[in-house]
């Protein structure tokens, strides 16, 4: 049967040991927290040295990914066993093109056990994770490089790398799990980090409450996690235990249960609605998106690297991880319309909406993100798992740049204001640079062509309408417009018109300036430091600072804040064509390299790992006679294949067979086009608006009842935040606290005064009866037994030796006879 | 069989020894008793040792003969004492311990 020819699949150091891209920050951390404040750059230098060394690693282990896709291919090309080997199936939207499955690298200690299940804590490698984790840690690297100069001077400069480094760990922790437990536990340290560094400023009790806020809302969704986990393993743990020798943490062993056919709809519909509950808290989506605008409180590296282009993200990756488990419970296979794709949906319109009635630039962007979370989540609902994967990478990059170059204008033009319309304007002369830069990600994050967002954006939106989905095309088509329409309006009041405010060099009373925001970034440290004397240095630099900003007005940033944008402005130019699907397969890189191949792979040809071993997917060949069944099997097309059936015997599915849109020229054009309407309806209206003050428009507000009840219900914010506090929070919580406190006036305090007379009563029954008869009686009789049996007993101690010698040999002698009676009997 | 008269000569030196701790009053005799029992002890320590082809009976036996030794010195010397403070060393006379 098993022949002696076998396929390896090449591996290789860094993919082995990925694991140290985790583990590298993590120790970087303790290193900051314990030793930061003695180091010369106050521990910033561990952390940039940490996250450089995981940026090694990480881009050491994607290549070596690429080389093991690669290997399998030659061997295919090579040898041609490895199609009947592997008992794949052809993919069937591709003519019987067969790729073979991908194992992952898996390299695990037991963390540790309980009755017979074994925690793993490692890495597992696949085209997910590594694509993840070297963008995690190339995006944590560029933010730490712009904070230097960024956060300089801070009171808690040490405590923010720390936090940063901390983040990163626990973001890359996560990435590289291959079990549950560790994806909560990177999902947790995430959730620590993101509390801690929007309250970075916690002397101000808006960032704290946005810091509590924030993780309260998160918290909320996390229950579904670990709901969701425990069902996953309650359902998944027969199947994993009897054919993959592992348990139902392993997410290898949930994807292949889920589509293993055994697992009952019942159980795994709710584990998809738990799990996806979790992913509405972390990634912002509809109904729990409001925390993420409020997040802005937080410094803007924070904003740019947590709260944009990776911790949000965490969300959307682990609904693409454990995609299987969505795509049968949701029935994507069968264009179900899915929670998941509704929710994205949802979110994409309203938080696109809700960026053209904020005034706060960051908080635009915050909007932005979890409009462009949307897409994501669309993307993932409804089959085009690939642009959406693509799209957390592209995002990454503009994302974090718009953010960045938000910081630099508040660093150097705005007088660290974060409010378009008092304290910007016409920046475009002073920061050209910074500039440009937001140009670039603008273009990307709207979809022109060539720029990333138009890849991976407009790839979701074609697959969308592809996999049947016509309604959310629109929608996705409509939100295209809405973001090409509030970044125009943000780049007009930021960089074009005339300078206002701080923008113009006008000397703001700082309170004045933040009042009505809570962004008070520039307040903060200048006070503290002013007050602390015992860091002279950041003193000496912050007032320097300051003064600089008054005397010049706008300028252009230091080079440690111009080269993470720029760097990152250049990525999102050119990452789109990463996977730029129109234009041909060979560009298709992250189809090849990312998503994993649904093909079924036989059990025997999994070889199982213990901890501490690296896996290697050894695929035994198989004799002729095996093949027949497949090729019958291939010429079904849809009826088969992972996802599609349930998989042969003794065979397992790891990702199921999700469909790729053709590009079609005039949906480009479609997409291009709407786009265009957008920019041009939004430029006109800017024009109109801001600087021509067009009287048809000036005060539209307070004469038309509609448009000023529309713009009150998108600065209320669709009054959720009212619905959460006011209605649910107060509607729950005043009535249990009314039933409470009259539970505690009549019940509770009825009982307790009956059972202190009750009580009473009882004592003086158990005094008289129990007290003075009963243990007194006792005390008295065992004194008295006591003295009698004391001079009953008083001849032994005669003081004689012969005497205790006897009783000494007596005794040893009865102990021998019961000895010898034991042993005999 | 060899062994078993080794065992037997073992119990009865150890009787002998018994009956002397009990019934003499001279304290040396009563030490020499304790001489008997202790190396009656090793008498079957040996026995069993070559029994069981181990050596290790046999280095308890050593160690016994020493732990003796340490013992009848210390005795000595109270009985010494007790000769110098009372001018008489029958055990009977010494009932300071009567509870």
């Amino acid at each position: 049967m098993v022949a002696a020819e076998v396929a390896h699949l090449s591996s290789g150091w860094f993919l082995e040991n990925a694991w140290l891209i985790g583990l590298i920050p993590a120790v970087g951390f303790a290193v900051i927290i314990l030793f930061g404040k003695k180091l010369p750059m106050q521990g910033s230098e561990i952390g940039l040295g940490t996250l450089g060394a995981s940026l090694v690693i990480a881009t050491g282990a994607g290549i070596q990914w690429m080389q093991r896709t690669n290997s399998a291919e030659g061997e295919e090309a090579a040898a041609g066993v490895l199609r009947g080997i592997a008992r794949s199936l052809p993919r069937v939207e591709e003519g019987g093109h067969a790729e073979p499955f991908i194992e992952p690298v898996t390299k695990t200690w037991v963390w540790w056990q309980n009755s017979g299940l074994e925690f793993g804590l490692g890495s597992s490698i696949d085209g997910l994770s590594v694509m993840l984790l070297w963008l995690v840690a190339f995006i944590s690297l560029l933010v730490q490089i712009f904070s230097l100069d960024y956060v300089r001077g801070d009171r808690r400069y040490t405590h923010f790398f720390a936090a940063m480094t901390l983040f990163s760990s626990g973001m890359l922790i996560m990435v590289m799990a291959d079990n549950m437990v560790q994806v909560i536990l990177g999902w947790e340290i995430m959730g620590l980090c993101s509390f801690l560094l929007i309250g970075h400023w916690w002397e101000e009790e808006a960032n704290a409450i946005a810091a509590l806020k924030a993780f309260f809302t998160v918290r909320v969704g996390d229950v579904g996690l670990l709901v969701g986990t425990a069902i996953l393993f309650f359902g998944a743990n027969q199947y994993a235990v009897d054919n993959l020798d592992t348990n139902g943490f392993n997410l290898g062993a949930i994807q292949a249960w889920a589509l293993s056919g055994e697992a009952s709809t019942w159980t795994i519909v709710m584990a998809a609605t738990a799990l996806f509950i979790a992913c509405i808290g972390k990634s912002g989506q509809f109904p729990l998106h409001t925390w993420l605008p409020d997040a802005m409180a937080g410094p803007t590296p924070v904003s740019s690297l947590l709260h944009s282009s990776t911790m949000v993200v965490a969300g959307v990756f682990l609904v693409a991880q454990v995609y299987p488990v969505f795509w049968e419970g949701f029935n994507i296979a069968n264009g179900g319309l899915s929670f998941i794709a509704v929710i994205g949906g949802i979110t994409i319109v309203i938080s696109a909406l809700l960026a053209f009635v904020q005034d706060d630039i960051k908080k635009v962007l915050a909007y932005s993100t979890v409009s462009q979370l949307g897409y994501m989540m669309l993307g993932l609902g409804t089959g085009a798992w690939l642009p959406a994967v693509f799209h957390i990478f592209t995002h990454a990059f503009f994302k974090c740049c718009l953010f960045l170059c938000a910081g630099s204008v508040s660093h150097s033009g705005s007088h660290h204001s974060f409010d378009m319309k008092k304290d910007m304007g016409g920046l475009r002369k002073y920061m050209p640079i910074t500039f440009g830069a937001w140009v670039v990600s603008t273009l990307a994050l709207t979809g022109v062509f060539p720029f990333a967002g138009f890849w991976s954006k407009d790839e979701i939106i074609d697959n969308v309408g592809n996999n049947g989905y016509t309604f959310l095309f629109w929608v996705g088509l409509g939100g295209a417009a809405l973001t090409a329409g509030y970044m125009t309006r943000a780049t007009y009041l930021v960089f074009f018109g005339e300078p206002r405010g701080a923008a113009a060099g006008e000397h703001h009373d700082e309170h004045d300036v933040h009042a009505d925001d809570h962004q008070l970034v520039g307040a903060v440290p200048h006070s503290l430091s002013a007050a602390a004397n015992d860091h002279g240095d950041d003193h000496d630099h912050a007032d320097h600072g300051h003064g600089g900003h008054d005397d010049h007005g706008p300028h252009e940033s230091g080079k440690l804040i111009l080269f993470p944008i720029v760097v990152l402005a250049f990525f999102a130019t050119v990452s789109g064509f990463s996977n730029a699907t129109p234009l041909g397969e060979s560009w298709e890189q992250f189809k090849k390299f990312v998503e994993p191949r649904p093909e079924a792979v036989a059990f025997d040809a999994i070889i199982a790992t213990g901890p501490g071993e690296s896996v290697q997917l050894v695929v035994p060949a198989v004799d002729e006679g095996g093949d027949d069944g497949h090729g019958e099997a291939a010429d079904d097309g849809h009826s088969t294949g992972c996802g599609r059936g349930d998989p042969e015997a003794a065979t397992a599915c790891f990702f199921p067979a999700v469909v790729h849109a053709e590009p079609k020229f005039a949906k480009i054009l479609l997409s291009l086009a709407v786009v265009a309407a957008g920019y041009a309806a939004a430029i006109a209206f800017c024009v109109a608006f801001y600087k021509k003050r067009d009287p048809r428009l000036v005060g539209l507000t307070e004469r038309s009842r509609v448009a000023r009840a529309g713009y009150l219900f998108l600065a209320n914010k669709y009054y959720l935040d009212h619905l959460y506090e006011k209605v649910i929070v107060r509607g729950v919580a005043h009535p249990i606290a009314d039933a409470a406190y009259w539970i505690n006036q009549r019940v509770l305090d009825g009982a307790v005064n009956g059972v202190g007379e009750g009580g009473k009563r009882a004592g003086n029954w158990v005094y008289d009866n129990i007290d003075q008869k009963l243990v007194d009686g006792a005390v008295n009789g065992s004194g008295f037994v006591a003295s009698e049996s004391g001079h009953a007993m008083q001849p032994v101690q005669s003081g004689k030796v012969n005497h205790y010698g006897a009783l000494l040999f007596g005794a040893a002698a009865v102990g021998a006879i019961v000895l010898v009676i034991l042993n005999v009997s | 069989m060899l062994a078993v008269n080794f065992l037997l000569l073992g119990a009865v030196l150890f009787c002998i020894g018994v009956y002397g701790v009990l019934v003499r009053r001279n304290a040396v005799m009563v030490l020499m008793s304790i001489e008997l029992i202790l190396n009656a002890v090793n008498i079957n320590l040996v026995a069993f040792s070559v029994m069981n082809g181990n050596l290790d009976g046999q280095v308890f036996a050593l160690y016994v003969i020493a732990i003796a030794a340490a013992e009848v010195g210390v005795g000595l010397a109270m009985v010494l004492m007790i000769y110098r403070n009372r001018k008489s060393i029958a055990l009977d006379e010494l009932s300071e311990m009567k509870g």
